[in-house]
């Protein structure tokens, strides 16, 4: 009887040792491949980083000169989206999270949110192409662009932002409405500060994913090449994604530009790499202010 | 005469019963206790007294509960006004992200009190109400957060008193606290007592034992026995609140 035990407690310590070895390797793996196509692309594309590269307009049929054009357009592109996105998203989390009664309508209400997060890109560039640039008539132009990409990152928006208003304990909301206030007194004062860090994190991941997609900005904004900057809302852009794909595939000469192409890929990343550190310094520091005053 | 009276209520989360017909009743300027085993129905009673259940969706309330006589729960009662007259305090201490003295204030500014002098008045009042005065006075401007557990629940008491409540309801206000905390929130519960009508849910027996005057054991969503405090733990007349408070099981 007693050796029995044993065996099946030594079964079991092995197959527990067999898992989590898988796992750990597993893990592992994940993380280096994340470095494999960082140097890859660092690498192949570090030889052309200049500051030319990232000031100069393009020339030479877009093998030589810089992506200057590419990368304002690009980050016109998320900043207008993100005016567009940050405050209907989080506006629509609160009421969802705040104010709806659980029932059905919720329940469809969080199904549609969900499934227009599974709506394929090129489908939100095809929409957009026909509600903004035709329907309403802004043309190709950053506006069209902004809006579409807006509209693609808003079911990120309010998840995040439902989810971080979610994690505020009960007990805040009871304490507030218990003395008295008024249900936005409370949602304003008391929930929104605490949540604010976590909702800031909603804001990072959508700069990520507005900065690198290419199928929603392909009908409603991006110019294969423009040679300078827009100067309004209404105007074309270039954008980082898009340009890569151009000089990658349908370029005046690829062979040429495809160091520039990997130059304009790390570009992109160090963008949103950078837009990750900001919005995680925002965020700290929010964090500290929200419990200072 | 009684300031808060229950009378046969049964509480509904959906389709489950949380609450089976309980009738009860405190005069005023007392503490009682509601003891009983996790899940019994202690926090969703208390949370009937000041309408809080009302924020859960889908719940639902038979009888009725009166405080100072009047039926809390008729349709033209100012829910505002009773949870101003009713305050309440939570098992973690939860203090707004904000200042000490911004704490102190919320609930008199969210009510339309905007006169300097009266809200530094009250702020201070409260808060030596509370005997966090000597800890507090030369960090008012700094955030709540920065106080330990036990300053962070006494300034909790205080934003529920500044406002002058007449009912204090408490769940297990010192379940998070070290035992140095602790003792000072049930001193507290002493002197407050004078001014106030006090309901407060414990898990401890001792502390049950301690701070009040009557006790009430609750079941499975029943009151099994309610009487003096003193009697529930000397000699009480049902078999489960002897097992329980003997520590049999729970
Ligand atoms: N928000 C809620 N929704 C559904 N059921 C709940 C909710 N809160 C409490 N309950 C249920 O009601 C019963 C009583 O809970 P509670 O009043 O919190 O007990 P206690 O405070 O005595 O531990 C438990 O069975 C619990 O699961
Ligand atoms: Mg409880």
């Amino acid at each position: 009887m007693n050796s029995k035990n044993n065996k099946l407690a030594r079964k079991k310590r092995i197959s527990q040792n067999i898992a989590f070895g898988i796992f750990t390797a597993i893990s592992y793996a994940i993380v280096a491949l994340l470095f494999v196509i960082l140097a890859f692309i660092v690498i192949k594309g570090i030889s052309v980083i200049s500051w030319e590269f990232i000031t100069a307009m393009p020339s030479e049929g877009m093998t030589e000169g810089g992506i200057f054009p590419a990368i304002v357009g690009t980050l016109c592109l998320v900043f207008a989206s993100m005016v567009f996105a940050f405050p209907v998203g989080v506006l629509a989390a609160i009421y969802m999270n705040e104010y709806v009664k659980d029932g059905w309508i919720k329940k469809i209400i969080k199904q549609m949110t969900n499934n227009l997060a599974g709506v394929p890109s090129i489908v939100f560039g095809l929409f957009g192409m026909s509600l903004f640039v035709n329907q309403l008539g802004f043309g190709d132009s950053i506006l069209a662009g902004g809006l579409t990409l807006g509209l693609l990152v808003l079911p990120v928006v309010i998840r995040t932002t439902e989810e971080s208003l979610k994690a505020v304990d009960a007990t805040f909301r009871q304490a507030s409405l218990g003395l008295g206030a008024s249900k936005w007194q409370t949602t304003s004062k008391v929930v929104l500060p605490i949540a604010f860090p976590n909702i800031i994190t909603g804001l990072i991941l959508s700069i990520g994913r507005v900065s690198g997609e290419t199928a929603p900005i392909l009908f409603t904004v991006a110019a294969y090449f423009l040679p300078k900057l827009p100067s309004s809302i209404f105007d074309q852009a270039m954008a980082l994604p898009y340009h890569l794909y151009v000089i990658a595939t349908s370029g005046t000469n690829i062979e040429k530009s495809r160091a520039m192409a990997y130059g304009t890929a790390l570009i992109l990343i160090l963008i949103v790499l950078i837009s990750n550190l900001l919005a995680n310094a925002l965020r700290k520091y929010y964090g500290k202010k929200v419990k200072m005053n | 005469m009684h300031k808060i009276e229950s009378r046969n209520v049964d509480f509904f989360y959906g389709e489950t019963q949380a609450l089976h017909d309980i009738s009860l009743s405190m005069k005023e300027n007392t503490v009682t206790a509601l003891i009983g085993p996790s899940g019994c129905g202690k926090s969703t009673y208390l949370r009937l007294l000041n309408r809080m259940n009302d924020l859960i969706d889908n719940t639902r309330m038979e009888g009725s509960i009166l405080i100072d006589q009047k039926d809390i729960y008729l349709k033209n009662t100012n829910v505002d006004d009773l949870r101003k007259n009713v305050g309440m305090v939570f098992q973690k201490p939860n203090p707004f992200p904000k200042t000490i003295y911004e704490n102190v204030a919320y609930g008199l500014r969210v009510n339309g009190i905007e006169d300097k002098k009266i809200i530094e008045e009250r702020v201070v009042t409260s808060i030596e109400q509370v005997a966090l005065w000597d800890e507090v006075k030369d960090k008012l401007k700094k955030s709540a957060f920065e106080l330990s557990g036990g300053q962070q629940q006494r300034l909790c008491i205080a934003r529920a008193l500044a406002i002058q409540p007449s009912v204090l309801l408490m769940d297990e206000p010192t379940s998070a606290l070290d035992p140095i905390s602790t003792s000072k929130i049930e001193e507290l519960i002493h002197e407050l007592k004078n001014q106030y009508t006090i309901v407060i849910v414990t898990h401890n027996m001792q502390q049950a034992a301690r701070v009040s005057d009557n006790t009430a054991f609750f079941y499975m969503g029943k009151l099994i026995e309610y009487d003096k405090t003193k009697t529930i733990f000397t000699k009480p007349a049902i078999k489960q609140t002897e097992d329980y408070i003997t520590g049999r099981f729970g």
